[in-house]
């Protein structure tokens, strides 16, 4: 279990990366954490030409807030976002579903930003980022662009980037201070893959209610009928949740089709209880 | 009881290295000029290799089993009548069997240059049905694994009883399916070996992750055609066995197959990947079990058939047949059962071979009888536990020889159901359960006995057809010149504490403090033979042999003492760490001084043979120690999820005398919490063309602390009788009734829907699954 050949390059700023990972024909990664792209790695499931690390640059350590958005570089852990080092915009919600990825020394290194463009859909920020409305800001050869995470996250492990561009930062609506979220895991045991996520937000003061359901086959998966329920507030019971799924043709197998429920369900009472 | 003897929570020497990261693994232990060693292995569960083709200009590091000169495939013999050998080829010849099997290796001076070569091979294979599913494979007509053998069953076993008179007394006839599934074995380290050939020496050094030394070097030698003499084993630290490290590898053989025809060290180290995929598996077990009970729930007679999934390849020594002749012989447990029928297959299938994990054979059989007995109180309408204590053997019975011949030296059997009764407190469980858990949540409680046969003895491994059996255990005991002792024992301590337990039973003899002691094992260069450490066999065996060459050492030194002390040897006594007269004492060191220093100061009748004795030691009768403990658990079982939560769990284990309860404590601790792995989390599930599909730790799922809950031990102590010091084996047994106590609280906890789950892992699916069929019923 040790990777093929492969040229490393530290990357000095973005510009820097972007270069990089431009400069040859091959097949070029960034590295940040390094939690998922080493693993693949050394399994030969990946084999880059040319890993480009990035994960100490200033501009994707930066955490500013910019309007009603808190701009979280890609760089920042999910420990330093677990310890509270960020501001908390989220009512805590940031907070509670970085404690529970993996464990902490997957937590010491891996980064939001590599979590949202390796797009594992058993991982924790795609689904909960997606709740929150979060937006990707992107840095490549053409320039820099911010893609909605919905339009960001194409399938299972496929995202809207090219080849030599970064995941610069995520852009994170602030939650209203009335706010509500929900956040139900369900996995074997703590810190392992997830076998379902559910993940609401509900904030009326800014028009934004999402249900979102994740560590599906695909991209996780706007339940827009039950967000409808969580506005008008009626209580989603495994049952509503399983025939919600059903009617916007999301299908399982048997175990999928009753666990997805169930995490949606206690999301919503998670949230409306809160 | 001293300080530092039998009995005594003596904290472990070896830890002062292992807590500080002082370990001295294989992996640690570096060779001049040595090259690594990778495989490429078969994608395949079973095929016909049409063609290999090696990278250019690689052919003096890429090697197929046409290169292996010299090496003999493994073959395992068994006097069973019936039972089919299998040769196991270092590389494959002409077929692969299962997914992993060694096709290739290749040799880098790095273990990634090493990979890149085996990633260059092509290999075309011709795939052809695999025999996957035990069961089917068992049929006539089933894809062969083994062409010649005509079927897949390499033995087949029958033992009749008298069914029909006590089905004419049975009220009920309670019958269950129950499966086992087939699970991987995880020691912290891997499998590991670093082989080279000293010419000096005129030996094949192997450094090797092994718990048995000794029969490596047996099987190395016959595989590789040399003489035992030339091959030296060393176990060094070695992180964990479990069964895993009980047989000659492939991976070994082309190590030192290099080692021996380039001349250069060659060094590999199993990685997780293939430690999953290819190295061999256990457990996996098929039960049909039918007991005939009276209106009370006594079982008056118990018929089995068992189906055990053996791979493709039977290993080298132990065979595959040791799981079915050990399930056959252990399914009655510790009840006293009038009529026994049982019938077993061991069948081949295209996947990695099985060998006994902690328990052998047991954890299965206790998940099929426990879970029947639990199956009868229901079917009766009384408490499990008190089924249990009413159907087991009592003490009053002790000795017992039971309905499959074994004799039972005793014990309290109901005692310790009892005490496990009112340590998990039944009535409060029962209460509780009766009330809804704010969180839905189900409540189950569970109880699992066992009776532990252990350090089983020659007739027994005889009885078992198998080549290797132990015999007289050998310890060396040998006084230093400066008075500290050294001992060398043929087994192997891969953390189980040898180096702390039998330090103490020197103790115990001589009154050494066990600081003074040095366990000299993990060498074939250095110790007595050994068959090694498996069945719970070593702190029986060798401190049984430790404490008689002490005693030969008292005589020794007494004779030397009695010299110097100007007394007669019968008023010698040592203890405390010196010999004592009726006029003053000396130190050990003084004996030890005269005896190599000053030789000249020795009495005329000094025993020639000095302060150094290697004596052996087997129990009588050798029919092995019989440990027995009771296990409960709560668990709390969420109905929409699946999962299961183990909310409490208690163990009252009896294994005589304990010469240091801190390691039973650990023992048990440690084997309880890879029950808990058997019971909730470890699958090496297979596809239907024979794909593995746990081939890392993100699908095999390991309890880890969140996992396990904080047990709580009682200990009872009744000394076997036939043993040193009353000593019995226990280091495997908390394995044993783990699956079948989280089974039964599962079970207990979904009785409401009458749904029961009858197949390990107990995982959300197989909870979900086991509702959904009882609730589709009852519709």
């Amino acid at each position: 279990m040790k990777p093929a050949k492969f040229d490393y390059a530290r990357a000095g700023d973005v510009a820097d990366a972007i270069r990089l990972l431009g400069s040859t024909d091959g097949f070029n990664k960034p590295l940040g954490g390094g939690m998922s792209l080493g693993p693949m790695m050394n399994l030969r499931l990946a084999q880059p030409d040319l890993v480009v690390e990035v994960r100490k640059l200033d501009a994707l350590k930066a955490v500013t807030e910019e309007g009603g958005y808190l701009v979280v570089g890609a760089g920042i852990t999910h420990a330093e976002i677990e310890d509270g080092k960020i501001p908390d915009t989220a009512n805590g919600m940031m907070r509670f579903v970085a404690g529970q990825i993996a464990y902490r020394a997957v937590r010491n290194r891996g980064t939001v930003g590599g979590s949202i463009a390796h797009a594992d859909p058993a991982a924790d920020w795609p689904t909960a980022l997606r709740a929150l409305g979060a937006e990707v800001a992107i840095d490549g050869p053409d320039g820099a662009r911010v893609v909605p995470l919905s339009e960001f996250q194409l399938a299972a492990f496929t995202v809207a980037l090219e080849p030599a561009d970064i995941v610069t930062a995520l852009r994170i609506p602030k939650l209203s201070p009335g706010a509500k979220w929900g956040y139900y895991k369900i996995c074997r045991k703590p810190g392992e893959f997830a076998d379902s996520i559910g993940a609401v937000v509900h904030d009326p003061e800014r028009g934004r209610t999402n249900v979102v359901l994740g560590a599906t086959d695909g991209a996780p998966l706007d339940v827009p009928a039950l967000a409808e329920a969580v506005r008008a507030g009626t209580a989603v019971e495994i049952d509503d949740a399983k025939a919600a799924l059903a009617a916007q043709g999301a299908v399982f197998d048997d175990y999928g089709n009753q666990i997805h429920a169930v995490a949606l369900s206690r999301a919503i009472k998670g949230a409306l209880a809160s | 009881m001293s300080d530092t003897g039998i009995g005594a929570s003596v904290p472990r020497k070896e830890d002062r290295r292992f807590l500080a990261g002082r370990g001295n693994y294989v992996a640690d232990i570096a060779a001049a000029n040595e090259m690594a060693l990778a495989f490429v292995r078969s994608p395949v569960a079973h095929g016909r290799i049409r063609s290999i083709r090696k990278p250019d200009g690689a052919e003096n590091r890429v090697f197929t089993a046409d290169d292996l000169d010299g090496v003999e495939p493994m073959r395992a013999p068994s006097k069973l009548p019936g039972y089919k050998p299998s040769d196991f080829p270092a590389l494959a010849i002409g077929k692969v069997r299962f997914v992993g099997e060694t096709v290739v290796a290749c040799v880098g001076a790095t273990r990634a240059e090493a990979e890149d070569l085996a990633q260059a091979v092509e290999v075309d294979y011709e795939e052809l049905d695999p025999a996957v599913d035990m069961l089917e494979a068992r049929r006539p007509g089933a894809p062969l694994v083994h062409d010649s053998w005509g079927d897949n069953i390499a033995l087949a076993t029958r033992t009749d009883g008298d069914m029909e008179s006590v089905k004419a007394r049975a009220a009920h006839s309670v019958t269950r399916e129950f499966r086992m599934s087939r699970q991987a074995m995880v020691p912290m380290e891997g499998r590991a070996v670093l082989a080279e050939w000293n010419s000096r020496m005129d030996q094949l050094i192997v450094h090797t992750a092994t718990q048995v030394p000794h029969l490596i070097r047996a099987g190395l030698a016959m595989f590789l055609g040399l003489e035992q003499r030339q091959v030296r084993v060393i176990a060094p630290d070695v992180g964990g066995g479990f069964g895993l490290k009980t047989y000659v590898q492939p991976e070994e053989l082309v190590a030192c197959w290099y080692a021996m025809k380039f001349g250069r060290p060659a060094r590999w180290i199993s990685d997780r990947r293939e430690h999953l995929i290819a190295d061999a598996n256990c457990r996996e077990h098929h039960y049909i079990v039918t007991a005939h009970a009276d209106e009370e729930g006594r079982i008056l007679g118990l018929e089995g058939e068992v189906t055990v999934d053996a791979g493709a390849y039977s290993i080298y020594p132990f065979t595959n047949c040791l799981e079915a002749a050990m399930a056959g012989g252990n399914l009655p447990g510790p009840y006293a059962i009038e009529a026994y029928g049982v019938k077993t297959w061991t069948v081949v299938t295209n996947k990695p071979p099985l060998v006994p994990y902690r328990g052998v054979a047991r954890p299965g059989v206790a998940f099929a009888m426990e879970m029947l007995v639990d199956a009868v109180a229901r079917t009766v309408g009384r408490e499990p536990h008190e089924v249990r204590m009413i159907n087991m053997v009592p003490a009053s019975a002790m000795p017992y020889t039971n309905i499959a011949r074994k004799t039972f030296d005793s014990g309290d059997h109901p005692g310790a159901v009892a005490r496990a009764a009112q340590m998990i407190d039944i009535a409060a469980v029962r209460e509780r359960q009766a009330r809804d858990e704010p969180d839905g949540r189900l409540i189950g409680l569970g109880f699992g006995s066992y009776v532990e046969q252990a350090a089983h003895g020659t007739s027994v491994f005889a009885s078992w057809g198998v080549q290797m059996v132990p015999g007289y255990e050998q310890a060396g005991a040998k006084l230093t010149p400066d008075g500290g002792l050294e001992l060398r024992v043929g087994v192997q301590s891969h953390g189980q504490g040898m180096e702390t337990t039998l330090a103490q039973v020197a103790s115990e003899i001589l009154g050494i403090d066990p600081e003074n002691v040095s366990v000299i094992h993990g060498d074939t260069g250095l110790t007595p033979y050994s068959t090694g450490t498996y069945a719970s066999r070593s702190i029986v065996m060798a401190g049984g042999a430790v404490s008689r060459a002490c005693e030969v050492l008292v005589e020794r030194m007494r004779t030397i003492g009695a010299h110097l002390l100007q007394c007669e040897p019968d008023q010698i006594r040592v203890a405390g760490g010196r010999v004592m007269g009726p006029g003053g004492d000396l130190p050990f060191s003084e004996i030890g001084r005269v005896w190599y220093i000053n030789p000249e100061e020795l009495p005329a009748d000094v025993d020639t043979d000095g302060v150094e004795a290697v004596v052996g030691y087997r129990p009588e009768p050798d029919h092995g120690t019989f440990s027995y403990s009771t296990h409960a658990a709560v668990v709390a079982v969420d109905p929409d999820t699946g999962a299961v939560e183990v909310l409490d769990y208690v163990v009252v284990e009896d294994c005589g005398t304990m010469v240091n309860p801190m390691v039973v404590s650990g023992q048990v601790y440690g084997g309880a919490a890879q029950g808990i792995g058997t019971a909730l989390f470890e699958e090496s599930p297979f596809d239907e063309s024979g794909q593995p599909l746990a081939s890392t730790f993100a699908d095999y799922h390991l309890p880890g602390a969140a996992e396990v809950p904080a047990f709580r031990l009682a200990h009872m102590v009744t000394p076997s009788p036939h043993t040193e010091h009353g000593i019995k084996g226990m280091g495997e047994g908390s394995t044993i009734p783990t699956p079948a106590v989280i089974g039964n609280a599962v079970n207990d906890a979904l009785k409401r829907y009458g749904a029961e789950v009858n197949e390990t892992p107990i995982s959300p699916r197989r909870v979900l699954a086991a509702i959904a069929a009882a609730e589709g019923e009852a519709a």
